[in-house]
């Protein structure tokens, strides 16, 4: 092949040996390399693409001349997960090794030991593979400028996974400030494929701001309605950066490269048994199927949304068994070392089928998996793509995936989700505007490695894609929280953790600030957790740890319960300080609280598809006849929705009155969406009693008939105003957006040195401080960074604005004297919600009391 | 069982030792036939404590919210007597670092009634420029208020100390909420400062205050609830 000619010998010999030709992106990426471009390199898994990245440096290195001093890093290679540059590592010993290169490539994370990592400060390899975290922990270091000095290279992979969130603003300014370090060195970005790699090249690239304002026309890059009314009805002196200012930032200076795509992936949606249940999370209905399905593949990998179903799809395989198949179980609650084997077991090839979650998104390649199952619906087309392409990594060979519908919504998305992969659409993704908390971090770092400017530093952030717009004035706001806090009240101006010298220059007060600083880097934030420990009785000696599982799991059970976890029933003994106890328990009907794990929303755009689906009834002729006669029965009992249409019935049931919504715009959405509606319920004098929500559907109780309100008054857009706010500064899910832009911007601490301070216990202390914080500043940085973490995150409100503004005037109100074929699901789901909040929080208090005067009265 | 019963307040109204008290949803108790307000664990400048010594700026608003809530509780019931029962400072330096018009508020607290500051581990001194009484231990109808709670059989002693807290669970959950602990005996004040956590009441710490069953006056959002130990769990 001529294009080889472009490897020198060593390199073209390596190939051939191997039988090997080099891929045209390949060669690409070692062409942008030579013409010193930063690239980002879009491929599918299997395509080569690691080797792509290392390719231009490994080539570099062999080719470098002999130094008399010695020399730094070359290339640095970040990922976002610990194993896989461990992996990584390890696969590309094989071309340095084959090849005979004097090149050291070696990893560095939380796992390498002290005496390697101290190795690797004096003396660092050519290629160091790492985490975002690690890379936190040398940008805080004094000797950081020196030893980046010979940095040609950086690589990220899994881009795609990094960049929309709180880790990729802080790797992108650390970016920023490698770039400082050593002004030659190229980006080069690893991705899956996504809806729009300009969003993933302007957070990977450099941005120079320009000083002439951009011509009219040019300025909006891709504006979101719904997310930036949201703000500004959230924070009224306005978001950092939302409205893009003066001076456009150029275009990003990273090349696309693509490799090409390979074959179609096979997608079929199983109906199990010819029926799909009205309702349901679990798909129990066809186990039998999947193992049976399972059998007949080499190796599979069941993927699930939660953790819960994880276990519970687990169990019940392992019920089905009869031929002792191995079949694994990997999610984020067990432990390290129980993922590990499991990993290793699949890269041996021992394994039949890993029933998972989202932890195996991402990861290394296994060559022999040939079938993902996806059990309930996918609730977003680009996720599943990414999950579709860890089965068979040979490009020329399609990957096979089933889906598995849980219920019947779920069949309409399941078609949806496959229609949309074979068209090759993915979710779109919404532009990201860079985390003020994440920015605080990053400013007292960078004072603990070296004495700043503020101007230098201001300019040195916009170079980031994420902060290319960061005012002055908010750049300014976060300095000041840094050194003194941000408080109207002037108490702390003689405890600045940074302070300006007589050089006009800003550092770090004192050795105990800056490693303070150190044990807390990072922007991964996790749920507080208790250790899930064998043992019994009240005062348990540490028992062998099986897992962990997030803080609000134990209080769902009471002593003497059994539950499912790590694919075993065990009884719960005791929960001491941050330990739960439990002993392995008989195999019979375990009690099985949901747990958090991962809930992913219904992605907009496949939301928007299964909308168009149930109107267009040549597009039923794909389900199966039950689900056809279903629609077909809704549409006569009440009516189909039409695309901007929201549907909306009303109809008694026993001593209730429902108000039923077909919004179809995820849970989080929906949820938000039933609390502002029960406050305005509650000032109509209707008396709610309660809701429950699904990705599809929400459901509203009440005392008195809901037929004749004025829906359009009811729904309006104001909601997001006054009530919002007002329910926003109650609720749990602010307290908990709070802690975590506190611990990332450092106003609480993970780890206080000498004292381990469980998560637990911080659960707490930052609540106090959140109540005292709201009402004696409320426009305090922090404050502003928790609301508009809430509104993006936990509850949805720029698509819940954009739905809102959809739906005015487009309310299809249908009045029943009876339920519909349509909300018969969500009928079914009452009584399985736990309300979460302060108003549940006084209901147990005041059954306690009950149960008090009870036994009193007895 | 400790004889309760609830006050058109909100408030709890028990027995202690013989002497009719309320136990207040802010957290205070309040000694009606006396006139006197009685708050533990204030804590005040607690905030600020972390950043003079480690330089962990908290929102320095601690001392502010708590005096919010001393004068909603001063203004409900206009008491002749004040006791800060020890503790109310979180550490000796406390004093110094007060915001101007916090000084002020505190310094006003003792213009039209009597303030006692009894002393705690965290403030052995007492205040030395504010005004008021500095005592070790008071004694008012048979109730002996003090700091830390004594060992053995203490019949009617007032404490705080320990900073009590609730988990009340029940079949729909959990929640985990700053309580009263009495036997009808002995009374533990939960702690009133902005800032201040709380322990189990089924710690250690409590075990051996007690000889009969206890009742926790769980603080709710609008009033004290009465819960027993058979509600009560450990975190």
């Amino acid at each position: 092949m001529h294009a080889a000619a472009a490897l020198p010998p060593r390199f073209q010999d390596w190939f051939a040996t191997r039988g090997w030709a080099p891929r045209a992106h390949q060669l690409e990426m070692l062409a942008k390399a030579r013409a010193g471009r930063s690239a980002l390199l879009i491929a599918p898994t299997g395509g080569g693409k690691t080797l792509a990245g290392f390719l231009p440096s490994l080539i570099d290195l062999s080719e470098r001349a002999p130094r008399n001093t010695p020399a730094g890093i070359h290339t640095l290679y970040i990922s976002p997960l610990k194993a896989l540059a461990v992996d990584v590592e390890r696969n590309l010993m094989t071309p340095i090794r084959e090849m005979g290169l004097k090149v050291v490539a070696e990893s560095r994370t939380g796992d390498t030991g002290e005496s390697r990592k101290a190795r690797q400060r004096i003396k660092p390899p050519d290629i160091l593979l790492t985490t975002p975290e690690q890379l936190a922990l040398f940008c805080a270091w004094e000797g950081a400028r020196a030893y980046f000095a010979d940095l040609s290279c950086v690589i990220i992979d899994e881009a795609h996974a990094l960049w929309p969130s709180k880790r990729g603003d802080l790797l992108a300014l650390h970016l920023a400030r490698l770039q400082l370090f050593a002004p030659n060195m190229r980006r080069v970005g690893l991705s899956a494929t996504v809806d729009d790699p300009d969003l993933v090249r302007r957070w990977l690239g450099v941005h120079r701001n320009d000083q002439d304002p951009p011509p009219p026309g040019e300025v909006s890059a891709k504006p979101t309605e719904g997310a930036r009314a949201a703000d500004v009805q959230l924070a009224p002196s306005g978001p950092p950066g939302h409205i893009p200012q003066g001076g456009r930032i150029s275009e990003p200076d990273v090349d696309l490269v693509l490799g090409s795509g390979g074959a179609p992936p096979v997608v079929e949606v199983l109906v199990s048994g010819g029926r799909v249940p009205w309702a349901g999370h679990t798909a129990e209905h066809a186990m039998a199927e999947v193992y049976e399905i399972i059998k007949g593949a080499k190796t599979a990998l069941v993927f699930v949304n939660t953790r819960f179903q994880a276990e519970f799809a687990f169990q019940r395989l392992w019920e089905l068994n009869d031929e002792g198949l191995p079949i694994a179980l990997h999610h984020g609650s067990l432990s390290a070392e129980q993922r590990r084997k499991v990993e290793a077991a699949m890269a041996r090839g021992e394994l039949r089928a890993v029933v998972c979650t989202s932890t195996l998104d991402m990861g290394i390649d296994w060559g022999d998996v040939d079938l993902v199952i996806q059990l309930a619906a996918p609730k977003g087309a680009s996720r599943m793509v990414q999950r579709i392409g860890r089965a068979n990594h040979r490009l020329d060979e399609p990957s096979r995936a089933l889906f598995v519908p849980a219920s019947r919504f779920e069949m309409l998305e399941c078609r949806a989700a496959a229609d949309a992969i074979l068209e090759n659409h993915l979710d779109g993704e919404l532009e990201r505007t860079g985390a003020l908390d994440v920015l605080a971090q990053h400013i007292m770092g960078c004072a603990c490695s070296e004495p700043f400017d503020l101007v230098a530093l201001h300019d040195e952030i916009r170079t980031a894609g994420p902060y290319a717009d960061l005012s002055w004035e908010d750049f300014e706001a976060v300095v000041d929280f840094v050194s003194t806090g941000g408080y109207a009240l002037k108490s702390y101006d003689k405890f600045r953790r940074i302070v300006p010298g007589p050089d006009g220059l800003w550092r770090a007060r004192n050795a105990q600030t800056v490693q303070r600083h150190r044990m807390n880097v990072g922007a991964i934030v996790t749920a507080a957790t208790v250790n899930v420990r064998i043992g019994g009785g009240k005062r348990p000696m540490g028992g062998r740890k099986i897992g962990e599982a997030e803080e609000g799991y134990f209080e769902q059970l009471t002593p003497g319960d059994t539950f499912v976890f790590a694919g075993q029933v065990w009884r719960f003994n005791s929960l001491v300080g941050a330990d739960a106890f439990v002993s392995p328990a008989p195999n019979d009907d375990p009690k099985m609280p949901s747990w958090g794990g991962s809930k992913f929303p219904l992605s907009t755009y496949l939301a928007s598809r299964v909308r168009k689906m149930m109107q267009d009834e040549g597009e039923w002729t794909a389900l199966p006849p039950d689900v056809q006669e279903w629609l077909a029965w809704q549409k006569v009992r009440s009516a189909l929705p039409g695309e901007d249409q929201m549907l909306l019935e009303t109809f008694p049931r026993g001593k209730r009155f429902h108000m039923v919504c077909y919004p179809f715009e995820g849970r989080l959405a929906h949820t938000t969406l039933a609390m502002l509606l029960t406050r305005r319920l509650d000032r109509l004098g209707v008396g709610p009693l309660g809701f429950v929500c699904n990705d599809y559907v929400l459901n509203l109780w009440s005392l008195k008939p809901m037929d004749d309100l004025d829906l359009d008054a009811l729904f309006d857009q104001d909601m997001l105003g006054d009530d919002l706010e007002a329910w926003l500064e109650e609720s749990f899910m602010m307290k908990r957006s709070f802690k975590a832009c506190a611990l990332i911007a450092g106003l609480i601490e993970r780890r206080y040195p000498g004292e381990e301070k469980s998560g637990r216990q911080v659960t707490f202390s930052t609540d106090l401080i959140y109540d005292v914080l709201r009402r004696h500043q409320p426009d305090h940085l922090l404050l502003r960074c928790a609301r508009q973490d809430a509104a993006t995150g936990l509850l949805d409100v720029a698509r819940l604005g954009d739905m809102l503004a959809r739906v005015k005037g487009n309310i299809r109100n249908v009045r029943l004297d009876r339920v519909s074929p349509f909300a018969v699901p969500i009928m079914l789901e009452i009584g399985r919600e736990r309300a979460p909040g302060d108003a549940a929080g006084e209901a147990i208090l005041a059954e306690a009391e009950e149960d008090l005067i009870a036994e009193a009265m007895a | 069982m400790t004889r309760f019963e609830s006050n058109p307040c909100g408030g709890l109204r028990i027995d202690l030792a013989g002497t009719s008290v309320v136990l207040r949803g802010s957290g205070a108790l309040w000694i009606e036939t006396e006139r006197t307000l009685v708050v533990a664990d204030l804590h005040f400048e607690k905030g600020s404590s972390y950043a003079a010594r480690f330089g962990q700026l908290l929102p320095p608003y601690d001392t502010r919210e708590t005096l919010d809530r001393l004068d909603r509780e001063v203004t409900a019931l206009s008491p002749s007597r004040l006791i800060f029962l020890g503790d109310s400072f979180h550490d000796a330096g406390g004093e110094t670092r007060l915001a101007d018009g916090d000084a002020e508020r505190l310094a006003g607290l003792a213009r039209d009634r009597q303030l006692i500051w009894a002393v705690g581990n965290h403030d052995e001194d007492g205040p030395r420029v504010l005004p008021g009484e500095v005592i070790d231990e008071a004694s008012i109808l048979g109730l002996v208020l003090r700091h830390e709670p004594q060992a053995g059989l203490q019949p009617g002693e007032v404490a705080g100390h320990l900073h009590p807290a609730a988990r009340v669970s029940s079949g729909r959950g959990s929640v985990r909420r700053r309580c009263f602990v009495t036997d009808g005996s002995r009374l533990i004040l939960p702690a009133f400062g902005a800032y201040t956590g709380g322990l189990n009441v089924l710690d250690d710490a409590f075990s051996g205050l007690f000889c009969r069953p206890v009742l926790a006056a769980a603080l709710g959002a609008k009033r004290v609830h009465a819960v027993g130990m058979k509600s009560l769990r450990p975190d």
